[in-house]
């Protein structure tokens, strides 16, 4: 009996692994964060400036990260949304068999190139595009950095809605062809419509994985903290910020404290959009 | 129903749906055997035969719903209202439209009972609401189903039970007019009593429209049909009414077959 006792405790704990780091990582991240709380205080996070080091005075507001963030993830959703789920629908009903099995490789190779590989290109060869394009000062901006995202995020947003289309039961585009609907009638009436929780499913995943994303953004978007919705002016995002300063930063210094900040509202946001993906999910998902 | 003790002759009516030696291949398996048959206009002709004998086969090359599946050949003809429908340029679309088609299982999409209904005549350019009003309530009527749902055309299809959900399948056929309608084995899924209703329906129904059913229940045949095609094989054994066919078979296998010796 003892036996069985061990493996269930083991199995216990190995399922309980994941709970218990992010329960740790949502502690850790507080708890380096918290002091920045009582000096100078929350309200110091909804300045419009973001100028940590100063020989003035220090500014911690992260609403221009914010800001960056939001407007890097919304263009580059604006650029994945109709690729990938065009490209879904055309790999997963139009495509035939020879073209689907030239297709999927690419298309999984995309999503295997590492993210600093594709900031390099970025910046040696989207960049100069960008810039002599709209002829600006410099091609290091949000609209290179949207790109480039929506480079890494088109990969997953294709896969998975061409799983969910895949999914759709035979026996409803059996049934739309034989009331006479064309192929294409088929498609946007009946076949996407019910797939349209996993494609949504899929689209969240890819934000989360463009707003969560550094390396490349930190390359390309020129990684200035001002607050803009000009997709060609430079703009810095959040994990860009932390990634870049917090190698340098003085330990345990309110600036420390700021970047662990910015971590917490990272983490939130992740979070919301992955409780509303669920919330999605739930929702329509049954209606299938 | 119509008076069965006196058989029905073939000659006394209208041919609509003729095939001439139609071949069918998947692939390299041939599934349909020289099939020339024609099937009377406005009554119930039913495909009987054991499984795999390609009454279900023969029933899809009426709609070519053949097509869709990959490496399908068709030889030979199939004339509906006189015109081949394999002929090249022939327009998919509209004779789909013509011939309906109820499926085995029941497979609403996963929509309302209102928007199930009317999708047909949607794809084909109804856009006034009124006027889909109109048909969803007369093709529910026609398949028996306006009584028991017409509060609830807001309420998703997949909460009916599996009878009113075929039923709503016979609706969204019915509701793009068809002349034809084919039926695949329509009750083999349900219980006796959802089973009745819909046998009634065919019954109903048979004024209005061509059926073709396939089914496996020899007693299903007997009861909704005026005529009956026995397949055995991929080949048609035998074509004849349906009285005929269960008193006095011409062929020994229809005889077998309809007697229980094999099946």
């Amino acid at each position: 009996m003892w036996k069985n006792r061990a493996v269930q405790t083991l199995l216990i704990g190995a399922a309980s692994t994941s709970v218990l780091i992010v329960v740790l990582i949502f502690l850790f991240l507080g708890k380096e964060a918290a002091p920045f709380a009582l000096t100078p205080g929350l309200s110091a996070l909804f300045d419009s400036k973001w100028i940590p080091v100063s020989f003035q005075r220090e500014r911690f507001g992260i609403l221009p990260l914010l800001s960056g963030s939001a407007l890097v993830t919304l263009l580059a959703m604006l650029i994945t949304i109709p690729f990938s789920v065009l490209g879904a629908i055309y790999i997963a009903e139009l495509a035939k068999p020879l073209e689907r099995e030239i297709l999927k490789p690419f298309i999984e190779i995309l999503a295997s190139i590492p993210s600093v590989v594709l900031g390099f290109f970025g910046l040696v060869v989207l960049a100069p595009l960008v810039k002599s394009f709209f002829g600006l000062n410099t091609g290091l901006n949000a609209l290179t950095g949207a790109i480039l995202l929506s480079i890494m995020a088109i990969p997953t947003v294709i896969s998975i809605s061409e799983d969910a289309l895949n999914s759709v039961p035979h026996v409803y585009k059996r049934a739309s062809l034989a009331l006479g609907a064309s192929q294409l009638q088929t498609i946007f009436r009946v076949t996407v419509p019910a797939a349209l929780p996993g494609i949504i499913a899929a689209v969240m995943l890819g934000v989360g994985r463009v707003i969560g994303e550094t390396m490349a953004v930190m390359m390309v978007t020129g990684n200035a903290a001002i607050i803009t919705a000009n997709p060609l002016d430079p703009v810095r995002t959040m994990t860009a910020t932390i990634a870049a300063e917090m190698g340098e930063v003085p330990f345990g210094s309110v600036h420390y404290q700021a970047l662990f900040c910015i971590g917490v509202v990272l983490l939130l946001v992740t979070f919301g959009l992955n409780v509303i993906g669920q919330q999605v999910l739930r929702r329509y998902g049954m209606r299938q | 129903m119509v008076d069965k003790k006196q058989a029905l002759l073939l000659e006394d009516f209208d041919i609509e749906i003729v095939s001439r030696d139609l071949n069918f291949y998947y692939g390299d398996n041939q599934a349909l055997f020289g099939i020339s048959v024609g099937m009377p206009a406005k009554q119930v002709t039913a495909l009987i035969g054991p499984s795999g004998c390609g009454k279900s086969t023969f029933l899809r090359t009426l709609n070519r719903m053949n097509d869709i599946i990959p490496g399908a050949r068709v030889e030979g003809q199939v004339l509906i209202s006189g015109k081949d429908i394999y002929q090249h340029g022939t327009d998919v679309v509209k004779l789909r439209r013509k011939v309906g088609m109820v499926f085995q299982k029941s497979n609403p999409f996963p929509k309302s009972i209102f928007e199930n209904v009317a999708y047909g005549p949607r794809i084909h350019g109804t856009r006034d609401r009124q006027q889909l009003a109109a048909i969803v309530e007369k093709s529910l009527v026609r398949a028996g189903l306006w009584e028991e749902v017409k509060d609830r055309l807001n309420d998703n299809a997949l909460g009916l039970s599996g009878g009113q959900q075929q039923r709503l399948c016979i609706a969204r056929a019915l509701a793009v007019d068809p002349q034809i309608l084919l039926m695949d084995e329509p009750a083999s899924a349900l219980d006796p009593k959802s089973t009745a209703r819909v046998e009634d329906l065919i019954g109903e129904l048979r004024e209005l429209y061509t059926i073709v059913i396939v089914t496996h229940n020899m007693q299903q045949a007997a009861r909704v049909s005026d005529f009956t095609a026995f397949f055995y094989e991929g080949a048609l054994v035998e074509f004849n009414a349906t009285k005929l066919i269960f008193t006095n078979p011409k062929e020994k296998q229809t005889e077998d077959y309809i007697t229980g010796r094999f099946g």
